[in-house]
Parts: C-alpha cells; structure tokens; sequence
C-alpha cells in the first residue's frame, strides 16, 4: 500500500477549497439523459474525451450512447469511469507499484508491474458493465448514481490469468475465497474501503485475469492504471482498479461492499414488487442479457422506405445466438444477421435492414443467448435498481 | 484561459504516456463544476457533505414524492454506513436544506 493517508489530505483539501471557492466550470456542454433530473455536464478529463459527468469527486463519467454505434470495440478515451470513494492514488509511481498475494498461500508474494509484465500474456475481449447502468430508468425511481445505458464498455484485456498468479503463491488447503483491495480508498478512516471477493473456484477458472493493457494501451489512469482486475460476464464492482492487494481467505468475506452493498433480491429472477423490500438478498454476480439499436436514438425523425438499423448485444458469457428486431412495437420480429464474433463475453454487433412505414414507429430489439435466456418484456425492479434488461423501445416519427 | 488549461492538461497527458514507466502519474482532474444551491443552512452542508463527495452526488437524485423522507434516509446512510461524522444537531438542519433544495 502506498502512503495514501498524506496523499489523500492533500487531495481532499485541494478539492475542498475548490469546492467552496468554485465558480468556474469546465463543462463544455450538457446533455439531458431522457430521465426526470437528468440533465448533465460534458467534462473533459486527462486521457478521456468530453464524457458524461455523473460526479465530479470521486469521478464518475458515463459513455455518450452514439459511441456505442461506432463499432464493438469502446474506446479508451470512451470507456466509462466508476468510482465509490475519492481517495484516488494520483500520483502512484508505476515503478513503485506492487501487488501483494498473502493470506492462505504457501509464498506470500509481492509482484512488480515488469514482474506481471514478463510473465505470458493472455487476452481477451470482455464488456465491463457497472451494476447501476441504466439506474435512472428504474421506475419507482431508486436511490443512487443515476445512469442512462452508457455505464458499459467493451474492451480487448491483456493482462495473466489470476489463476497463473496464485498457483505461484501457492493457495493452501481450506481456502474459499480471494479478496481483492486496490489504491483508491476512503477519505475517512470510518468509511469502510472499497474491497470485493470471489469464490476460489471462480478465481482460478483462467479466465479472471489481473490485466494491465485495455485496446493495445497501458489502462487509462480512471480505469484503473496500471492493474486492475477484470472478471468476464460479472458486473464491474468486482473488476477492482488500481488492484495491489491480493487476500486468499479460509472464510466467507464479511466486508461491506459484499455484504451489504451490491445485493440483489434472493428472488426468480432476482426482481420483487415495485417499491417493496426483498426479505434475502445475495452479492450481484453475472449480467443479465441485453441489445441496444445504436444506430438511431429515440425520438428521431427518418424517412419512409428501406433503412439499415444496426446495435450490439452481450450477455454474461454463453454467447449471443440471435438478436430479433421489430419495426411494429412488437408484434412482428425478424432476425438480424450477426456481426463478427469477437468471443463469448463481447459485445455482439448486428443489423437489419427494414422497411418503415409513415407514422409513429416503434421499434424493439430481443437478444436470446446459447444458453436460451433472453430479455423480459417488462422490466424488473429491485430497491438498488441493478440487472435492467427490458427489451429496449426506440420511438421513431416516419415520414 | 480555460482552452490553454485544457491543452496544457492534455499534453501533460501526451508526455505521460509517452514516457511509459518513467515517472509517477501525477494524473490531475479538471475543477469541479458542481456547487451546492443556494438554501437554508448552506453553510452546515458545506461544512458536513463536502469532504467526501462532490455537490452533484446530490443534485443529480431523482425527484421523489417524499422528498425529506428520501433525504433522511440518505443522510442517515450517509452516517451509519459510511461512517459521516455529522454532529445531531447538525442532522435536521442538512434534511431540511436537502428537501427544500433538490
């Protein structure tokens, strides 16, 4: 652990006065989310282009949705920024940097970035999806960030598999789960820091993978420089950034971003009634299956005749088998072709070409994966508003 | 003046990256463009809200019916979970500026 506490008073003082003296803004312009309350700043941060700003400390920036029709691949620049707690490591000195293996192994190990960098490469193309995206649509409305469909991204990892890592370590007899703590933390000592854990089998699968590069670049610094974990087909809490800390356990983690936070409902489907509280939860885990149209944003105006929509699908890793389309509100669906496979855990493009006729249209898209699950047609809800994957409604004015 | 900041922060960038593994990151954020509303006890707010989080954590909520029921809520959550050091006295008067302000 770097000495953060000195780094952390600075930065939050600095950020402090700020605050209070604050009357510049450098918000280049805003876009309003079609939520209620949902009108935000576009900021421009190091490394990034201008993004939508959720909050400023800690940085939380979501995607502007047309990039999503640019291709399967999100770029860096692109990518969307979560973070829970505003002590950031900003000036960690990746010549400095470690990452510590301890707890129930055999050789405790302390790693440097050119010790990660030596060992085999491995790469994969995975969407990162934080468990809030698309929050703001919950209705009732729920409590937290609120995020349109823009707080996911798919990205080429490059890094080793976790798996490498901790057979080097040696994992004991007895173990159960692995603990992973990154850099970021807490501005108060009496917040608990962010930390998440995954059963050891789920971390020695092969494809949980300590990754240090992300589209042929080092991670950008908000997503994590220089190490982070990536955990294919599960929602982006457990992808912890500026990952140092490794902690094989011989019990069930107790601390509060498993225990407490990121639940959902112990439910069918994990959804519950509007507005009523779920009477067991368990931790978040795999992503629920979802499309988007990308090619056309709701409320736009085109004309009659043939057109070509075009959108992504991705699903928690069994791959996408077909994307359905319908131009009638539902009524009728037609299956679009399939774009290049990047593999099981990236986004899947598709297009479709139709025939609009003049009026209000509205158009829908389904997703059904390998394994048969596909998207409801009303949409769940739970108290923290995760797993949105209603089939998505684009309204059109044909003329 | 804010353009050559922008250029300024962006070639900083270009050199970091430039440079791979030479030098700590020194990654710096742009000013804050948040600021809290106006409103009754403006001054407890800053006082309390401000050393962990952005003033937009607040305004970008949704906008509830029962809005002081949603706020105490979130003040109070902000205390017990995680772990806020906000004065009693202090609890009331930053409810009452939340509901009446966002």
């Amino acid at each position: 652990m770097f000495d953060r506490r000195d780094l952390l008073k600075g930065a939050g003082l600095a950020a402090l006065t700020a605050t209070l003296n604050s009357t510049r803004a450098l918000a280049l312009d805003t876009i309003t989310l079609p939520m209620g309350n949902g009108e935000r700043p576009l900021v421009k941060y190091p490394q990034k282009r201008p993004m939508i700003s959720l909050t400023s400390r800690p940085p939380q920036l979501e995607t502007p949705f047309a990039v999503f029709n640019d291709g399967p691949i999100t770029p860096n620049n692109a990518f969307f920024v979560r973070y829970h707690l505003a002590g950031l490591p900003y000036d960690l000195d990746p010549d400095k940097f470690t990452l510590e293996i301890k707890g129930k192994v055999d050789k405790p190990l302390k790693l440097s970035l050119k010790d990660i960098r030596k060992m085999k490469a491995t790469e994969i193309v995975a969407v990162n999806q934080c468990s809030g995206n698309s929050r703001g649509f919950s209705e009732p409305r729920v409590a937290g960030g609120q995020l349109a469909n823009g707080a996911m991204g798919n990205a080429r990892w490059r890094g080793v598999p976790l798996k490498t890592v901790l057979e080097m370590a040696g994992v004991q007899a007895g173990a159960k789960q692995v603990v992973f703590g990154g850099m970021d933390g807490p501005v108060s000592d009496k917040t608990p820091d962010f930390a998440k854990a995954l059963d050891l089998d789920h971390a020695t699968d092969g494809e949980v993978m300590l990754a240090y590069g992300m589209n042929g670049d080092d991670l950008p610094f908000l997503n994590g420089f220089p190490l982070r974990l990536v955990v294919p087909g599960y929602y982006g809490t457990y992808w912890v950034k500026h990952l140092n800390e490794i902690t094989v356990i011989d019990n069930v983690f107790d601390g509060f971003w498993m225990k407490s936070a990121y639940r959902i409902p112990d439910t069918p489907n994990n959804s519950i009634e509007p507005g009523t509280t779920p009477k067991a939860t368990i931790p978040i885990n795999r992503f629920t299956i979802r499309s988007f149209i990308t090619s056309v944003t709701d409320g736009a105006k085109l004309k009659a005749g043939r057109t070509t929509l075009r959108g992504i699908a991705f699903d928690s890793g069994k791959g996408i088998k077909d994307v359905q389309v319908s131009t009638d509100g539902g009524k009728t669906w037609a299956s679009a072709k399939l774009g290049k496979d990047l593999g099981n855990y990236s986004f899947r493009e598709w297009k479709l070409p139709v025939k609009l006729a003049a009026g209000e249209v509205e158009l829908k898209v389904r997703a059904t994966s390998n394994s048969g699950e596909t998207q409801p047609d009303t949409p769940r809800w739970n108290p923290a508003g995760y797993l949105r994957n209603v089939v998505e409604t684009t309204r059109v004015r044909v003329a | 003046m804010q353009r050559t900041v922008l250029l300024a922060a962006t070639l900083a960038v270009v050199a970091m990256v430039g440079s791979a593994l030479a030098a700590p990151v020194n990654y710096k954020t742009p000013d804050e463009v948040a600021a809290f509303k106006p409103g009754p006890n403006l001054e407890v707010v800053q006082g309390n809200c401000t050393a962990c989080h952005s003033s937009d954590y607040i305004a970008t909520q949704p906008p509830m019916k029962d809005k002081k029921g949603f706020w105490q809520a979130e003040v109070t959550k902000m205390i017990k979970v995680y772990g806020a050091p906000i004065d009693d006295a202090d609890v009331g008067k930053i409810v009452d500026y939340l509901a009446a302000t966002y």
